[in-house]
Formats: structure tokens, C-alpha cells, sequence
């Protein structure tokens, strides 16, 4: 087995468990927190690629990973906002019960 | 040559009566007012126009401007002895018709609005020298009569209006899909430069040339078109209905003027530009002429009512036109032969314009019936009404006479030429055709002698007689019958040139 | 109006011809002028009628004289004014009027005539409300009449012909209340026509081939001879020349007007109108005007005559001529009307001038008209006076020994009766009467005519015989008592009578005064004619006929003054004769079984034509439009709608489907897209893999 073969699969089984509370948590919050997972999830797969691919000297995947923290970070604050007003508006946090934009 | 004036009387004259249109329609009850002094306007100018025309017959008067040339389309009036003689026939009968229509209670406005409209389509299409113009102002005046009737008219007038409109537009129809043809083939759709075309021949050779051997089919078409509106035996059942059920005042009009929209067309049209080809069909067309010469006597002896014994007498009287046109298509050898070609053309002319007349007053005279007797119309329906009417009697008389063909009266004389013409031309129609004069007769005496005669029912004891003012307005038109009959070079001396001039340009 | 003298006669126009249209002007301007007069301005009314008629008298006087001495003086004596009426083409309508001695006299005639009955109306109709309206249509009458007769265009003549025809209708229909006057009108005007339409194709056809109007016109008229050598050239159908073939349409016309078979049936309905109008219209002036008209063609139909001397044209002349004069006299024999009896004998005597024209030439036809002229409207305003007389009865039954009532009217009357039975050597009717049978005698065709004419003869005299035995011999059977006509009644008779008897002398064998004036030819007294076998042969031959008419009349009927209801003396001898006599031959009833029945079954046929079969055509254009019509509808309605409206249905339902998916919930639309994902991912191991 060889490192990269450990990093993806530690990566895989991020993203399951984030997938997997994404799906199934009730709370926003919760989902949220699944999102990122998954997220990080990728950037350990992007790191790890870098790191093991035929040219570690060019920092590309390194900042690409630094871009998608960045935007990650943005978008949880963003969807950190939206749950905030959410919750004033509802006074809940379960997502099933916010279903107005159904077809 | 052409005589100009220096001033557009031909677009004044045709303008005059839409103006008039629309203050009428904005002039409430008086709009009467309005139509007579407009109509009396357009008499006066038509008759500027008679004293002003070509004295070598030719097209005077001559306006063009620039339409839409690409498209063949161009303002082009002027007129001939033909074409100034309807412009007075036309303005006299709506005249005629404005002074009998002062029964209008129904939105008087709107309804002498439509009559003036007429005027201005029938001054249109009298006047104009392009296809594209004619056929705008022949439609247009379709238009307003059939409002007229529809809106006006008797207890059928809905059926009757709607059989009028569209027997007269499936007619138009043929004629346009003709027109466009031409135009196909000639790029032009003037009638000067196709009469031109048509006379040397150069316009079969085109029309074969772009569209194959169909002349004979565009002459049907065109012939169809006039045909439905002279009418033309079988195509005149749109005629009884109409006549009889739109008011008195707007028969008139249709009798003393539309009608000869038709005969203007082929004296215009059809035998300056399918000639030959109608002479092709001579001995057709010239039976269906005698059909409808006897035939329409021979009805009118059947009906009941006077407004169809006068439409079926109508259709009787343009036979005669007919026969008298389609006779002279004929290839002339010799000057003996232009002699009788001659005389069947101004005979015709001459019938176009004493029908009108003559017809227009009887029509009138039934409205004045009708408006003693709260709109009885019946043969049946009087008697002896000579004795407590005699002026009306006597005057009514004159007309019925006239329509008879009576020497010293208008109808004769034109009824002479023709069959003079047409009897060396073809004399087996001529002698069938002259029975129609006989049951004519027959039919106007039966009314003379139900109407007038007989001892006078406790009923009619009391029928009011014409009062002063309509024996004003009638004179005159019972003048112009006598003065006709009497004078007929007042008309023939300006129409013979016209028909020189129009012989010298078809081929048959 | 464009006038132009155009020709002349040989000597160039004399003063009179162009104001030869003053005849037949005056008596027309005075029409109009009277139709204008107010029921009750009487007076004017009879003044106007009569001033404008002396005055053209006075004028066909002075154009008579001139003519007399023109012939005296051995001068041409035919003089036209022409001119032309309008133009068309390059040709024209070419009017004018001819002063010759058959247009001379016979205005002459016309106008005398005519005067006597205007002023024996003043009396007859001083009753009528219409007084006015009377006297301006006899005025009419009097200047179309006159037109016809100094015409010289056969179109103006045609137009005058027709305009007597008019007012004939509305002298007929005079007492319009009346359903059978205005019914007898019709008939009189519809019948004539029928004879005038062929009069116009006779026209327009010598008009066409001769290329003018024009009679006479300096040897370019149509009827002079160059014309009619050309004429001659034409063959037209049945051996006619067209010459022949023009002529026997222009006498249909004459047939018409004149009453010949077969359109007698009119004339002796014509007697509901007033006396003196059957008097002047039907009697002397309107009547003769057919016989005067082929008197002016008469060139026509003699042209190419052949070794006979006849052409086709005069024997069908003659050939209706003799057959109407006994068909006629025949009917008049069994009519109880007084009017009647004249209208019939009226009739035959029209016949007699046809023949006459037929077998002997213009003279002698013409002849017979002039002096039938002055006895038959003596006659007929005798019966007036009579009917008058005796309170508007009409029925000579109910008449009778009115000799001493009224002996004004009874003497002339009787010098009439025996003019027109032919009453030898002193009564005018002799004289002309025997013109016709002597010429008839020697006809080379047939002599079937002359047979015919002397049996008509005989009828003459006895049916007068039997009318004057009825009305004026016997006892009084009428009601109420007769009375005498005033004076201005009376007074026109007896200058009638003294002509109906004088009148024959100017054309005596002896001393054909009339016959050399009418030909332009030297005149003679000739009396060793007198002495020629042939005269006495025919002279016995007369004497015979009217003795025997009149004897066998004066024995059957003078002095038996029957009852009204008992049955005439003939018809106890011959009841089925009589029965088919006194009902005319079932002539009208023909007519009505053939002619008016078709004509109105056959307007019936064009009626049902007309809303059947063209109507009907155009009903099935209707229907098959409309049928089109519908079948555009379902087209349109169900078929591209159907197909657009399910289509937009199945999408609507569609996005039902779809929009169920749309649930709203995140986390499900989170599913569908780790679906997604596993399902690509499988697909790109799956696809790696091979």
C-alpha cells in the first residue's frame, strides 16, 4: 500500500461520513458541518495528489487546496447566515420542514 | 390629345363626396342636408367635366402621379364621353336617391354617410385608368351598399345583403385573379398602355408566352366578374333579393348606378383587352344576352311585387346592353359593318345612361308608394289610383312609358340604335331579342292598368297626390326624359367620338 | 338642333315644304300646353284643341292647294325637307317630312276630319269630369297622327305611329274606372305592338341595307329606285327579295294598327272609349294609318314585280285584305253592340283598302280610305248621337224608331249606311268600293279575292240594313225617352253626310280626278268610260249585291221591331251559325287558350327558372360551401386544435410528474445528486475498465 493509496482512502472515508450526515441530519447546522466534511474531505485528496504526483516542486494542488478553504470558509459563512435567518423566520432548524421552494 | 384643366377636378370630384361622407356622419338629423347639397355639388362638377372633355373623343382630363411603380400601380384618372357620361349619370341618380331618402329615421347620419361613399366608389372607379385604382374604388362601393342593405333594408334584407355581397365578390374575384394574370405577364396594369398592347396583338403574345394558352380563361374570369354585376342572365339571382329588399332610395342606386359599373367594365375593360377573345365566345355570350332580354321581360311578368317586377324589368334592360356589346365583337370588314358596330355601341351607351334614369324614377316612385300606403308594394295592393292621384298617375305614367321604349321619350332612342346595330350583326338574336320589347310592354301596362286603373277602393279614396315639393323634385328628371327622347344629340354628339375612338382601338 | 337641308326635290324645295312641320306641331304644342289647364278651365281646354287644329288644317289647305296647282301646272309635285336628328358613327339619323299629293290629302283629310269630330266632342263630353284631359290627349292624337302622315322618315314616322298607338291606349282607357276600358286599352296597345316589333326589325333591317331612314331623298332615299334595285339583290328566305321580306315586316305593322287578321281582336274592344274617339281614332284616322303607311312603302313591296304584275308581298296583301273584309262583315252580321256592328265593319273596310292596295295600286286603296274616312266617322258620331239620345244604351235591340226622335241624326246617318253598303251612283262608297272590286275582278293571281270582297259586300249592306232596321225603323223599345243632340252634334254630321255623298265624284271611271292628281298624270273626262261594257257589267253587279243586301236586311228585320229577349231572325234560321258569328269565331278565346296562356304559363316557367334552377344553383353553391365549410371546421376544431390541445395536456400533466420531484427538501435533492454521482461513477469505472 502506498502513502497515497492511505491518504485517499482516509479522504474517501471523510467524505462518506460527511455524505452520509448531509443526508441524514435534520439540522442545518448539522448538514453544514457534513458539507465541509466532504469538502476537506477533497482538499486532503487534492493535497495528497499534489504531494504524490510527477511535480511536487509546483505548489499547484497546494494552492488549490488554499483556494477551496477559502471558498469554503466564505460559503459557511454564508450558509451559516442563511440558516441564522432562516431560524428567525421559521424559529426551527429542521430542513424538511423548509420546503416552500417545492415545484 | 388631352385637355387639362390646370386643376384636378377628376380627384376633386372623386374626394368631394368622402368629405361630404364624413361631415354627414357627424351632422346628426341633418344630415340630408348635408347629402344633397353634396351630391347637387357633384352634379355640377360632373357636368363641368361633360362640357370639358376631348372633342375628338379621346381620354381628357388626365391626372397621373407616381403610386407604387414596381408594383404597376399608378394614379391615373381621366375620362372619355363614356366615362364623364356615368360620372353625370352617377351624380344625378344619388341626387335622385338623396332627395327620395327623407323617410331615414334610423341613424340618418351613418346612412347618408354610406350613400356618399358610394358615390365617391362609383366616381372612383368612372374615373380611374389603373387596375389597382379601379378595383380599389369598385370594391369600396360594394362596402357601403352592402350596409345599406343590410342595415336598412326590408324583412330579409340580411339573407339578401349577404347573397349580394358575395355573389359581387366571388364576381371581383375571378376578375382579380384575371388582373393578376396580366399583370404577370405585361407588368402593367394600366388600361391605356393595355388596350394598346391589346390592339396590336402584343398582349395575347405575352400572356401565352408566361402563362400558356389561358387568354380565353382570363377573358371568362373578367367576363364573369361583369357579368354578376350587370347581372347577367344566370348570373342575376342576387338581383330580385337585393332590389327588393333594400329601401326604395338605395335600389336607386343600385339600379341607376352600380349596374352600370358592370357595363362600364366591359366597354372599359373586357372588350378592349379580351376582344378577341370574345369574339371567340360570340355566339354564346350573345344567346345568354337574348336569354336574359327575354327571359327578364318574361319574369318580371310572374312577380307580384312592384320592386321585382321593376329588377326583373332591370335586368330586361341591361339585356339589351349586352346584346348590343357582344354583337359588335365581331371582326369589322368594311365601313358598312363599322356603321352597325357604331350605332350598337352608341346605342348601348345611350341605353346605359336613359336606364339609369328611368329606372332610378320608378324606384322612386315606389318609395312614394310606399310611403302613402305604410309600405305596400303589391300589384294587388291598389287600384284606380288615378282618380284621387292623377299628377302621380300622370308622372309615374311618363316614367312607366319611358321604360317601355316609348318614341319621344329617353328609352327609345337607345333601344333603336342597338337593334339597328345589332340585326345586320346578328340578326337571330336581334328578332328573339325583340319580344323582350313586346312583354315589357305586356308588363308595364299590367301595372298601369292594376295600379292606375279599375274603380278606386274605399281604401285609397283619400291617397294623397305628389304635394309641391315633390312635384319640384320629380320634374326634372321627367324633363330629362322628354328632352332626351327628344334631343338625344345632347348626349350622342359628345359620346359618338368616344365610340369612334373606341372602335378604332379593339381587336376582335 | 343641327339643321341642315340636305336635298331637295328636282326643283329645289318650294316655300311651304319646311314649315310642314306646323301640321302635327300645332296640334302637339297644344297638348302640352292643355295638359298643363286645371280640370276646370273647360273652355280653354276645347278652345286650344280646336284653334290649333283649324289652324292646321288651314295649313294642310294651303299645302293641298299648292299641290294642286304643282300638278296643274304639270310640275314634279314631291318636295321633302330633310335633315339630319343626330349622328352616329359616320353615319345619321336622318328625319324630314315629304309634301307630296298622298301626304297632301291625307292631312287634308285628317285635319277636316278631325276639326268636325273636336267640335262634335264639345257636345258629347260636356258631361265628363276630364273634360280638359279629353281634348288634350285628342290633341295628342291629332299631331302624332299628323306626323305619321307628312313624315318622310320612317323612323319619325315610326315614332309618331307609336305615339297614335299611345294615345290611343289612353283614349280607350279613357274612362280608366271602367276595368273593361283600361282592359280593352291593354289589349288595343299589346296588340298593335306585336305588330310593331316586327315594324322595327323592318326598319333597322332597310335601315342597315339602304343606309338611310329617308324615303324620299333625291334618288338616295331608301325606298326610290336605286335602293331598291339593290334591295332586289338581296335574297332573303321563302323567294322573297329583301326588298319583299322589309315589306311584309312593315306591314305586320300596318296589320296591327289597321286591325287585320289576325290582330283584329283589339279594334272592336277599342269601343270602350268614347264615341268620338272610336269615331277618330278608330274609324277614320288611326286605323287607316296602316293602310296609309304600306300606301307610302308601297314602292317596296311592288319592287320586281313580276309578269302577273304582283309580287309576294302585295298577294299576302291582298290574300289578308279580302279574307279580313269577309271574315269581318261576316261577325258584324250577328253583334247587338251599335258600336260594335261599326267596329267590325270598320275592320272589314280596312280590309277592302288592303286588297285594294294589294291588287290595284296606292290609288285605289287610298281611294277607299279618304271616302271611308268621311262616312265611317259620320257613322260612328251618328251611333254617338244616338247612344246619347237614348241615355248611354249601347244595345241596338233596345233602340228602334228613332227616325222621329231624332231626324238630324237619322238622315245622315242614313246617307253613311248606304256609302258604306255601296249604294250605286250616288253615294261616295260606291265609287271607291267598286275601284277595289273592278281591280280584284282582274287580278291575274286569283280571282278567289273578289269572291270573297262581293260576298263581304252583301254582308255590308245587310248588317247596315239590320242596324238601321234595329235603331232608327219600328217601335221605340228602350226606356225613358230619346231626345235629340244638341246643334254642335248634329252640325258635324251633316257636313259629314254631304261629303259621304259627294266625295265619290272625284274618282269616278269618268273623270279620276283623284287618281291623276295622286299619280302627277294629265287628266281627262273621259266619258265614253261610262260607256264601256265593263263598267255596266260591274254597275249591275253592285246593284245586285247591295240590293240583295239590303232587301234581304229591310225583310228579315224592317219594321219587326222585336223585344229585346226575343231571338234574332237569323238565329232562328241558322242558331249554330249565329251562336259562332255572334262569338266572333272564338278568336279571343284562341288567343286566350294559346297566346295568353303561354305567355303566362311561360312567365310562370321563367319565375320558377329563375328561383329553381338558377336559384337553386346558386342554393347548392350555398350548401356545398357551407358543407366545405363544415368540413373546415371539424378539420380545424378537431383535428390541429385536438392534436395542440392533447399535446399541451400531456405536458401539463407532465410537469405534474416533474414538479412532484421538486419536493423543496434540501437534502432530497442532495440525494438525487449523490445518486447521480454513484451512477457516473459507475459508469466511469465500468467504462475504464474495458
Amino acid at each position: 500500500m502506498t502513502p497515497l493509496t492511505g491518504y485517499l482512502l482516509l479522504a474517501a472515508l471523510l467524505f462518506a461520513i460527511g455524505l452520509a450526515g448531509a443526508l441524514t441530519r435534520r439540522n442545518a447546522i448539522l448538514v453544514l458541518i457534513g458539507i465541509e466534511l466532504m469538502l476537506n474531505a477533497a482538499n486532503l485528496n487534492l493535497i495528497a495528489f499534489w504531494r504524490y504526483g510527477p511535480h511536487p516542486e509546483a505548489l499547484t494542488g497546494f494552492m488549490f487546496a488554499i483556494f477551496s478553504i477559502a471558498v469554503a470558509a466564505a460559503e459557511a459563512a454564508v450558509g451559516l447566515g442563511l440558516v441564522i435567518q432562516i431560524y428567525r423566520h421559521a424559529k426551527t432548524t429542521d430542513l424538511d420542514l423548509m420546503n416552500r421552494m417545492k415545484g | 390629345m388631352t385637355s387639362t384643366m390646370g386643376f384636378p377636378i377628376l380627384s376633386v370630384i372623386t374626394a368631394l363626396p368622402i368629405v361630404g361622407a364624413a361631415i354627414a356622419l357627424f351632422s346628426g338629423k341633418s344630415a340630408r342636408v348635408v347629402a344633397v347639397v353634396t351630391s347637387l355639388l357633384a352634379l355640377l362638377l360632373s357636368l363641368v367635366v361633360w362640357m370639358h372633355l376631348p372633342a375628338d373623343g379621346s381620354i381628357g382630363l388626365i391626372e397621373r402621379a407616381q403610386w407604387a411603380p414596381s408594383l404597376g400601380i399608378e394614379y391615373h384618372l381621366g375620362v372619355d364621353g363614356l366615362g364623364a357620361l356615368m360620372l353625370v349619370l352617377a351624380a344625378i341618380v344619388t341626387l335622385m336617391s338623396t332627395d327620395a331618402a327623407h323617410r331615414v329615421h334610423l341613424k340618418p347620419n351613418l346612412y347618408f354617410c354610406f350613400v356618399l361613399l358610394l358615390e365617391a366608389g362609383l366616381f372612383g372607379s368612372f374615373t380611374a385608368l389603373n387596375f389597382f385604382h379601379w378595383f380599389l374604388f369598385w370594391e369600396l362601393s360594394l362596402i357601403p351598399a352592402f350596409f345599406l342593405i343590410k342595415l336598412w333594408g326590408g324583412p330579409n334584407r340580411g339573407r339578401a345583403a349577404t347573397q349580394f355581397f358575395v355573389y359581387t365578390m366571388a364576381g371581383s374575384v375571378a376578375l382579380l385573379i384575371s388582373f393578376l394574370a396580366v399583370f404577370l405577364a405585361t407588368g402593367t396594369m394600366d388600361f391605356v398602355d393595355l388596350t394598346q398592347m391589346a390592339s396590336t396583338g402584343t398582349l395575347g403574345q405575352m400572356v401565352t408566352a408566361h402563362l400558356g394558352a389561358v387568354m380565353p380563361w382570363l377573358a371568362i374570369g373578367v367576363l364573369a366578374g361583369f357579368a354578376v354585376k350587370v347581372p347577367m342572365m344566370p348570373f342575376h339571382t342576387w338581383l330580385p333579393a337585393a332590389y327588393s329588399e333594400a329601401p326604395s332610395p338605395v335600389t336607386m342606386l343600385l339600379t341607376g348606378a352600380m349596374s352600370k359599373m358592370g357595363v362600364y367594365g366591359l366597354l372599359r375593360i373586357a372588350l378592349p383587352l379580351f376582344g378577341h377573345e370574345i369574339a371567340g365566345m360570340r355566339t354564346w355570350l350573345l344567346t345568354l344576352a337574348a336569354v336574359t332580354v327575354v327571359m327578364g321581360a318574361w319574369a318580371a311578368a310572374a312577380q307580384k311585387d312592384l320592386k321585382r317586377i321593376f329588377a326583373y324589368s332591370s335586368v330586361n334592360h341591361l339585356g339589351y346592353c349586352l346584346l348590343g356589346i357582344f354583337a359588335l365583337a365581331i371582326p369589322a370588314a368594311g365601313s358598312a359593318m363599322q356603321a352597325h358596330q357604331a350605332a350598337a355601341l352608341n346605342g348601348v351607351i345611350l341605353q346605359m345612361f336613359n336606364h339609369g334614369i328611368t329606372a332610378g324614377a320608378l324606384f322612386w316612385f315606389v318609395a312614394m308608394l310606399q310611403e302613402r300606403s305604410d309600405g305596400l308594394r303589391g300589384l294587388d295592393d291598389f287600384g284606380g289610383l288615378r282618380k284621387p292621384a292623377p299628377v302621380f298617375a300622370g308622372l309615374m305614367g311618363i316614367a312607366l312609358f319611358s321604360s317601355l321604349g316609348l318614341p319621344g321619350l329617353n328609352g327609345f332612342v337607345g333601344e333603336f340604335l342597338i337593334f339597328r346595330g345589332v340585326f345586320p350583326l346578328a340578326w337571330v338574336a336581334a328578332t328573339i331579342s325583340v319580344l323582350g320589347l313586346l312583354i315589357t310592354a305586356a308588363v308595364i301596362l299590367t301595372v298601369i292598368q292594376r295600379v292606375f286603373a279599375g274603380p278606386v277602393s274605399e281604401q285609397w279614396k283619400e291617397f294623397p297626390d305628389m304635394h309641391g315639393g315633390e312635384r319640384f323634385a320629380m320634374a326634372p328628371v321627367i324633363g330629362l326624359m322628354m328632352l332626351i327622347g327628344l334631343l338625344p344629340q345632347l348626349i350622342v354628339n359628345s359620346v359618338n367620338p368616344t365610340v369612334m375612338n373606341l372602335l378604332s382601338h379593339w381587336r376582335f | 338642333m343641327q339643321v341642315t337641308l340636305m336635298t331637295s326635290s328636282h326643283l329645289g324645295p318650294g316655300p311651304l315644304v319646311p314649315w310642314l312641320w306646323l301640321i302635327p306641331a300645332l296640334p302637339m304644342i297644344a297638348a302640352g300646353f292643355g295638359a298643363l289647364l286645371k280640370q276646370r278651365q273647360r273652355k280653354a281646354a276645347a278652345l286650344l284643341a280646336i284653334g290649333s287644329m283649324t289652324a292646321s288644317l288651314f295649313i294642310a289647305l294651303v299645302a293641298f292647294v299648292y299641290e294642286v296647282k304643282g300638278w296643274a301646272s304639270h310640275f314634279p309635285t314631291r318636295e321633302v325637307y330633310n335633315f339630319t336628328w343626330f349622328q352616329f358613327g359616320s353615319s345619321g339619323v336622318d328625319l324630314g317630312w315629304v309634301l307630296d299629293p298622298l301626304s297632301a290629302a291625307m292631312a287634308l283629310m285628317v285635319t277636316f276630319v278631325g276639326l268636325l269630330i273636336f267640335i262634335y266632342s264639345v257636345g258629347y263630353m260636356a258631361e265628363d269630369e276630364n273634360f280638359t284631359r279629353f281634348f288634350c290627349f285628342l290633341s295628342l292624337f291629332g299631331g302624332a297622327m299628323l306626323g305619321v302622315v307628312i313624315s318622310n322618315s320612317i323612323l319619325l314616322l315610326f315614332m309618331c305611329w307609336e305615339i297614335v298607338g299611345l294615345t290611343s291606349y289612353l283614349l280607350i282607357g279613357f274612362w280608366y274606372h271602367k276595368p273593361s276600358a283600361a282592359a280593352a286599352a291593354k289589349k288595343a296597345f299589346l296588340t298593335t305592338r306585336v305588330g310593331d316589333i316586327f315594324f322595327l326589325l323592318g326598319i333597322v333591317w332597310l335601315f342597315s341595307q339602304t343606309g338611310t331612314l329617308l324615303f324620299y331623298n333625291g334618288g338616295a332615299g331608301s325606298i326610290e329606285a336605286p335602293a331598291l334595285a339593290a334591295l332586289l339583290q338581296q335574297p332573303a328566305a321563302w323567294g322573297l327579295t329583301a326588298a319583299g321580306a322589309i315589306g311584309l315586316l312593315i306591314f305586320a305593322g300596318a296589320v296591327g294598327k289597321s286591325g287585320q287578321l289576325p290582330l283584329h281582336v283589339w279594334l272592336p274592344d277599342a269601343m270602350e272609349g268614347p264615341t268620338p274617339v272610336s269615331a277618330l281614332i278608330h274609324a277614320a284616322t288611326m286605323v287607316a294609318a296602316g293602310v296609309y303607311l304600306v300606301a307610302r312603302v308601297y314602292p317596296l313591296m311592288a319592287a320586281g314585280a313580276g309578269a302577273n304584275g304582283s309580287t309576294v308581298a302585295l298577294t299576302v296583301v291582298t290574300w289578308i285584305g279580302a279574307a279580313t273584309a269577309l271574315f269581318a262583315a261576316l261577325i258584324a252580321v250577328a253583334q247587338n253592340d251599335i258600336k260594335r256592328i261599326l267596329a267590325y265593319s270598320t275592320v272589314s273596310q280596312l280590309g277592302y283598302m288592303m286588297a285594294g292596295l294589294g291588287i290595284g295600286g296606292v290609288v285605289v286603296g287610298m281611294f277607299h280610305l279618304i271616302t271611308h274616312a268621311f262616312f265611317k266617322s259620320l257613322l260612328f258620331m251618328g251611333a254617338g248621337s244616338v247612344i246619347h239620345g237614348c241615355h248611354e244604351e249601347q244595345d241596338v235591340r233596345k233602340m228602334g224608331g228613332l227616325r222621329h226622335e231624332m231626324p238630324k241624326t237619322f238622315l245622315p246617318y242614313a246617307a253613311g249606311m248606304l256609302a258604306l253598303s255601296g249604294f250605286p251612283l250616288f253615294f261616295s262608297g260606291f265609287w271607291s268600293k267598286d275601284a277595289i272590286l273592278e281591280s280584284a275582278n282582274h287580278w291575274d293571281p286569283s280571282r278567289v279575292p273578289y269572291f270573297m270582297m262581293v260576298a263581304a259586300a252583301v254582308l255590308t249592306a245587310f248588317y247596315m240594313m239590320r242596324q238601321v232596321s234595329y235603331v232608327f225603323f219600328g217601335k221605340w223599345r228602350g226606356h225613358g225617352h230619346a231626345h235629340e243632340s244638341p246643334r254642335v252634334m248634329t252640325g258635324p254630321l251633316a257636313i259629314l253626310g254631304f261629303f259621304a255623298v259627294t266625295l265619290g265624284f272625284i274618282g269616278t271611271p269618268a273623270w279620276p280626278w283623284f287618281r291623276a292628281f295622286l299619280e302627277n298624270s294629265p287628266l281627262h273626262l273621259e266619258m265614253h268610260a261610262f260607256a264601256e261594257s265593263g263598267f255596266w257589267i260591274l254597275l249591275a253587279t253592285s246593284t245586285v249585291v247591295v240590293g240583295l243586301g239590303l232587301g234581304l236586311g229591310w225583310w228579315l228585320y224592317g219594321n219587326k221591331s222585336p223585344e229585346p229577349e226575343e231571338q234574332d231572325a237569323l238565329e232562328k234560321a241558322m242558331p249554330w251559325a249565329w251562336v259562332v258569328l255572334r262569338d266572333k269565331f272564338y278568336i279571343d278565346e284562341l288567343y286566350g287558350m294559346t297566346f295568353i296562356a303561354f305567355y303566362k304559363w311561360w312567365a310562370r316557367v321563367a319565375d320558377w327558372f329563375d328561383r329553381r334552377v338558377w336559384g337553386g344553383a346558386v342554393a347548392l353553391v350555398q350548401w356545398v360551401f357551407g358543407l366545405l365549410a363544415q368540413f373546415n371546421r371539424f378539420l380545424d376544431a378537431e383535428i390541429v386544435n385536438g392534436a395542440f390541445d392533447k399535446s399541451c395536456d400531456e405536458i401539463a400533466s407532465g410537469g405534474g410528474i416533474v414538479a412532484r420531484i421538486q419536493s423543496g427538501r434540501v437534502q432530497a435533492y442532495l440525494r438525487y445528486l449523490a445518486l447521480g454521482v454513484v451512477v457516473l461513477a459507475a459508469i466511469l469505472i465500468w467504462s475504464s475498465q474495458r
